[in-house]
């Protein structure tokens, strides 16, 4: 076995080499390189941490401005609708003054038509009780010749009238 | 293996100076640059190389970055998970020995016999299997004294002990405790040792079978090549695993020394 059977000859080199060869390792990559690599994937981790960490105070931001949102939604909604009922019960009470206004208006015009109507029938009516009455007379004096007084002649026809 | 013939499994263990520097001494001690040295100097550069490449800090790593940054991450999460976050401070020394382990035990496996090469495993000797384990317990001495003072011998008597066992114990807990340094120093060298034996026997075993005779050849050597096959796939695993459970013993170590028990 070399190990055992070289020992005496090769100890000092083997032990001379690997300290040195083993030194240069510990300090120029240990301490000099690995830190660095090592400081690399600790300031990765950090970052991604500290990224996510934002991202969840950004969300948490987002969910706040969104309920803030929609208590003015509904607020402003509110008011809206209020000013909406309140339009619509003033927009209602003037129309209801002005169709009043309006319906007075119509009723007088009706009253006045009606009244010339009735003016103006009443007047016919008078006419056509001369008319019917000369007629009366004229027939009269035709059929019987006896001459009938203006007085009978417009009862008769009143009579008749009356009668349909 | 007498009837392997030239063919010897240990072989390849065997440590030469190269390039002519076996005279090279310092201090009366040779330090010959050897084909172990080689294969140290190439881990450690290999290491850097690949570190290298984990050093472009980029916010959205590459497939390189990702690899070195998985592995400092893989040691970080390993000291944290047994010593807390006070283990961030070993991540260089722990990070330094794990990857040159794994580098060592993955460079030593490489089929470079194919191209004529002798590849070299440095982790399986003991001399320096055993610098590293000495100095993972070194370490743990140091910080543990250094934290706890005196105190640090209370790691020998773990709670709730009875007093009159507070005296055995604390031998029974000394030794365990000095085995340390001896456990993780032969454990891995006895791993990768016994791995590079069995995959040379079995070699030998597909050369000599093959020379014998062509039916020996067809039975025994393509047995035992199909078998090589899987171990060295087996070979793999263990050299991470070894470098692994070096790297998770001297953090276990290291949490006695940080926490007490």
């Amino acid at each position: 076995m070399p190990q055992i059977a070289q020992i005496a000859d090769t100890y000092s080199s083997q032990i001379f080499w690997l300290l040195l060869t083993f030194g240069l390792v510990f300090f120029v990559i240990g301490l000099g390189m690995v830190p660095k690599v090592q400081g690399t994937a600790d300031a990765r981790d950090a970052k991604i941490s500290g990224d996510l960490d934002a991202a969840k105070a950004a969300f948490a931001r987002a969910d706040e401005a969104e309920a803030d949102y929609r208590t003015r939604d509904a607020a402003s909604r509110a008011a809206a609708q209020a000013t909406l009922a309140k339009a619509k019960s003033e927009a209602a009470k003037a129309s209801e003054v002005r169709l009043a206004a309006a319906d007075a208006v119509v009723a007088e015009k009706i009253a006045a038509a009606e009244a010339r109507i009735k003016g103006a029938s009443d007047a016919a009516m008078t006419q056509i009780e001369t008319v019917a009455a000369d007629a009366a007379r004229d027939m009269v004096a035709r059929i019987s010749g006896v001459e009938a007084s203006d007085d009978a002649a417009r009862n008769a026809v009143k009579a008749a009238l009356a009668h349909g | 293996m007498a009837e392997s013939g030239k063919i010897d499994p240990m072989h390849q263990f065997a440590i030469e100076p190269l390039f002519g520097t076996d005279h090279w001494s310092l201090g009366g001690f040779n330090i010959a640059f050897t084909n172990s040295a080689l294969y140290m100097v190439l881990a450690a550069v290999v290491l850097w190389v690949f570190v290298i490449g984990g050093m472009k800090r980029e916010l959205v790593p590459g497939r390189w970055q990702m690899a070195v940054e998985y592995m400092t991450g893989f040691i970080k999460n390993l000291l944290v998970a047994n010593i807390g976050d006070k283990g961030r401070k070993y991540i260089p020394y722990v990070f330094s020995l794990f990857m040159f382990i794994l580098l060592a035990n993955l460079l030593g496996l490489l089929p470079l016999g194919l191209i004529g090469m002798h590849p070299f495993t440095f982790t399986s000797h003991f001399t320096a299997t055993g610098v590293l384990a000495i100095m993972s317990f070194s370490i743990v001495l140091i910080v543990g004294f250094y934290k706890h003072g005196f105190h640090f011998f209370s790691l020998f008597v773990p709670h709730g002990t009875p007093i009159a066992m507070v005296v055995p114990l604390f031998f029974i807990e000394l030794v365990s405790f000095m085995v340390r340094p001896f456990s993780l120093g032969l454990r891995l060298f006895v791993a990768m040792t016994a791995g590079h034996v069995l995959l040379k026997v079995l070699a030998g075993f597909v050369i000599n079978s093959a020379n014998a005779s062509p039916a020996l050849g067809f039975t025994v050597g393509t047995a035992s090549f199909i078998l090589m096959i899987g171990i060295s796939a087996l070979e793999m695993l263990v050299a991470v695993i070894q470098a692994y459970v070096f790297a998770l013993l001297t953090s276990v170590y290291l949490n006695d020394a940080e926490n007490l028990h």
